[in-house]
């Protein structure tokens, strides 16, 4: 694009005119708006970039956006991204949605993206709850959290740490965000975009409606302390002291990228004469 | 039995090398100017366990498995009456067994055929060669084939296992041959000497000749999930896939495949994945969001044994169901079925041609009779059917992703195309892509959705219509049964009872009016199927002008329906009295 002639986009542009769905309040908002802050930062043409989700509150965030962007289906943000990545290498592709979305119907799916190393940015909104749902406990609710009628004496289960399984997974670029400091979300989207490779942001970000609490909460507790190292023991030894709060680059190391491997080109007929015989 | 044809049953223990053997059977006749088949019957050991080839060698093109095994020759016995229902015999058949084999099962000599022993063994011993080797000469040179061919086929089949190979396979072949020459009473097996010399000819599996027509139409990306019987499409087009530009990605499973390929066909890139019953299960919700969010893409289905687990080597039509009704809400989409081995590659070129027209998923049943087969046929030219979607241009004014059109086909906007930026949704929107629950657009979307199935000119090739067009019976059939099928059909025709054959490539939509035209004065028909239930019948009967006296002859795998089994029941048919009311035979 020819930046003489184009004028400079700003972060508004990369904004839809479509009023989201989200309560007042919902930390989806900030991270809304330190996407388009990214995106205008990095002036991607708005058609250069497509933005893939699954199902949640959070997932309906592509269509608060004006590029190109995929609702899908519960749990498949991420394979349907991969999938664009790979036959379309050019654009630059996020991936955003719920704890649940990403981290128990789309479990699987998360860790073999944290191992491929697509070129994805990844973007988890974690509130610990089933929002579209009307409250139930998510993965990374604790154990003896009761908010929820679906299970009373709470879920029982210690929480999902996504964190630790992104590591142990082999993520790339692993971050975390809290939706009260949009300044830093948006540098780490920035740095999550030029990252080459799969980018893991796990963003705090409160549900006003089913765990009204936690705007207060992470406000307190979010604790900027993370520097980025390359050392994955390091990282993990962090990951696995940290209270569940800290904020900043936990680890960004080089790994391979998976593309697709040209190969010496053939035509058709050329494919097709391999079956004859006699 | 078929005059034009020779069966041949080479059955034995995994390691025994019958698979390898019979291939290279099936190469020599190819290299002799004849065509034929070879399916593979195999026991659930993942190395070792029973094994057979089993072989069709014929004079001209062959698409099904004959009555019945002219030939059954075993290297040992290992549990091979575990699917001695497989290896139907009658009392001409040439039982060749080595005596040291042991007992011949009581299964196999049930059918009376006449037992020649040969000590396959201790010949092989003696040459130093391979029992295998020694079985390929004997039947190369019971089926008439000429030793120049075998040698042809030895020195490329076993060119990169060194010259000592290659010399002891020979003396091997050698050693079958003069044991066969001391067999009497087999005047009537060879093959006609051959044949059809100028045209070029193929060796190919169903399943391979679906990842050709894949390629053909222009898929360029495709995701996989390994699963009995359908690995080998994905295997084909692997390597195969970077050298036109386009690449293959292994998935974590049948979620991520579907959902991989419906990114990259958003991207604008034809897509594929192929798959059987149970990963079918799983991408059913996804097929709906490529439904709803009108994502061309194409899903190989090669049916097994179902339902669950099932029998996951053995052949069944029983998806048809689910690849019909399997989607929540209503959600039309493409189904095909491809009518034999070779048109795996016409079926799935023209569903991708046809999916991307109609920014449609479409799903191409072949099965695992068909997939893992491999035939001589001669080179299938390529159609030139070509994956053409209808795109939005740049900064076109007002762009509207859903927009209703007199086709319900909306230019979509790819990815790369400025002014076209919309989101993709499975929830049922406004024509501009943004969410609606309302009644207005959601009856418009429907009606778009159908709209452009239902007003789509498929043209000839919905089905094929065969046999006497003046006969008042006709035998309806789909996907891999259609060889069959047709062979009864030209042997009732050539007995004098007329019957046209229809097998159809166009399962969904159904075509009710070119279903009628095609069965114009037929007044009775037999529907053949594999599976238990009837699926196929009763969408027939729930989508289609049937004849007054229509019965379904179904049963399930995996045993196949040869083409007597279809003469019985089309004669049984005829033979009932007018005033009988049939529902089934």
């Amino acid at each position: 694009m020819d930046a003489v002639t184009k004028p400079k986009l700003k972060a508004k542009d990369y904004q839809s005119d479509i009023k989201p769905v989200w309560c007042r309040g919902c930390g989806a908002y900030s991270v809304i708006a330190s996407i388009t802050r990214a995106l205008a930062e990095l002036q991607l043409p708005r058609e250069e970039v497509a933005f893939v989700s699954g199902i949640g509150c959070s997932s309906r965030i592509p269509a608060y956006a004006s590029v190109y962007g995929f609702h899908g289906v519960h749990g498949r943000a991420l394979p349907l991204a991969t999938g664009l990545k790979i036959a379309r290498p050019e654009l630059t592709v996020l991936a955003a949605g719920g704890d649940g979305d990403g981290f128990s119907i789309g479990g699987n799916h998360f860790m073999h993206a944290c191992r491929r190393n697509a070129d994805i940015t990844y973007i988890v909104m974690d509130n610990g709850v089933y929002g579209m749902t009307k409250g139930q406990a998510s993965p990374t609710a604790a154990p003896d959290w009761t908010g929820s009628v679906l299970t009373p004496d709470g879920p029982g289960v210690p929480a999902f740490r996504p964190l630790e399984i992104a590591l142990a997974a082999g993520a790339s670029f692993v971050a975390r965000s809290a939706a009260n400091d949009p300044a830093q979300m948006k540098e780490q989207i920035v740095a999550a975009i030029r990252h080459p490779g799969f980018a893991l942001i796990h963003v705090l970000c409160p549900c006003v409606t089913y765990r009204p609490e936690q705007q207060d909460e992470f406000k307190a507790r979010a604790h900027a302390d993370w520097q980025p190292t390359g050392d994955r023991g390091e990282a993990f030894n962090r990951a696995l002291v940290d209270d569940g709060y800290t904020t900043g680059m936990l680890y960004i190391a080089p790994r391979p990228v998976y593309a697709a491997h040209p190969a010496a080109p053939a035509t058709l007929d050329e494919i097709a004469a391999e079956f004859t015989v006699g | 039995m078929d005059h034009h044809s020779l069966s041949i049953a080479l059955c034995g223990s995994g390691g025994a090398g019958v698979m390898t053997a019979g291939q290279m059977l099936l190469d020599a006749a190819a290299t002799a100017g004849a065509y034929g088949l070879m399916s593979k019957a195999l026991g659930p050991q993942i190395r070792g366990g029973e094994a057979a080839a089993l072989l069709r060698l014929a004079s001209r093109p062959v698409d099904s498995p004959d009555d019945v095994f002219d030939v059954l020759l075993a290297v040992d016995w290992n549990n091979i009456e575990r699917f001695a229902a497989e290896l139907p015999l009658q009392r001409h058949s040439l039982l060749i067994a080595d005596p040291a084999a042991g007992v011949i099962p009581p299964a196999i000599l049930k059918a009376e055929p006449r037992v020649v022993e040969v000590p396959l063994g201790a010949l092989a011993t003696a040459c130093g060669g391979r029992v295998n080797m020694v079985a390929l000469g004997l039947l190369a040179t019971l089926a008439g084939l000429p030793v120049e061919a075998v040698e042809a086929v030895i020195g490329i089949e076993l060119a990169d296992k060194g010259e000592a190979a290659v010399a002891s396979s020979r003396a091997a072949v050698l050693a079958g041959a003069t044991a066969a020459a001391t067999i009497e009473g087999i005047e009537r097996l060879p093959l006609p000497a051959t044949i059809n010399e100028g045209a070029r000819r193929w060796a190919l599996s169903g399943n391979e000749a679906s990842g050709l027509g894949a390629l053909r139409a222009g898929v360029r990306f495709v995701a996989a999930y390994p699963i009995t019987p359908a690995t080998e499409i994905l295997e084909w087009l692997a390597p195969r896939l970077p050298r036109v530009g386009g690449s293959l990605v292994q998935a974590e499973d049948e979620l991520a495949s579907i959902n991989m390929i419906i990114g990259a066909a958003y991207g604008g890139v034809p897509s594929l994945t192929a798959t059987s019953g149970p990963g079918l299960a799983l991408m059913t919700e996804a097929i709906g969001l490529a439904v709803a969010a009108e994502i061309p893409l194409v899903i190989c289905n090669v049916m097994r044994g179902g339902p669950s687990t099932g029998i996951p080597t053995k052949s069944e039509q029983a998806d048809l169901d689910i690849a019909l009704h399997g989607l929540h809400g209503d959600a039309p989409h493409l189904v095909t079925a491809a009518a034999g081995i070779a048109d795996c590659a016409f079926t799935t070129q023209w569903t991708v041609q046809l999916a991307e027209a109609l920014q449609v998923p479409g799903i191409v049943l072949s099965d695992q009779a068909s997939g893992q087969a491999r035939a001589i046929v001669d080179a299938l030219p390529d159609p030139g059917l070509r994956a053409r979607r209808q795109t939005a241009e740049a900064d076109a004014e007002g762009y509207m992703r859903y927009v209703p059109t007199a086709d319900g086909i909306s230019p979509m906007a790819i990815p790369g195309t400025p002014g076209g930026e919309y989101t993709a949704d499975g929830l049922e929107h406004a024509p501009r892509g943004t969410p609606s629950t309302q009644a207005a657009h959601h009856r418009e979307q429907l009606d778009k959705r159908r709209h452009k199935l239902e007003q789509f000119d498929y043209g000839e090739d919905w089905a094929l219509c065969e046999g006497d067009e003046w006969a008042d019976t006709a035998v309806i059939t789909f996907g891999s049964l259609t060889g069959a099928a047709r062979e009864a059909v030209a042997r009732l025709n050539a007995a004098g009872v007329p019957v046209r054959l229809l097998s159809l490539r166009l399962l969904a939509p159904a075509q009710p009016a070119a279903f009628a035209a095609a069965l114009f004065g037929v007044e009775r028909a037999l529907v053949v199927e594999q599976n238990h239930d009837g699926q196929f019948l009763r969408y027939l009967r729930s989508t289609c002008p049937l004849p007054k006296r229509t019965v379904g002859h179904h049963r399930p795998g995996p045993v196949a329906i040869r083409p007597d089994e279809i003469v019985k029941a089309v004669m049984t048919l005829i033979a009932l009295p007018q005033s009988t009311l049939v529902e089934e035979v």
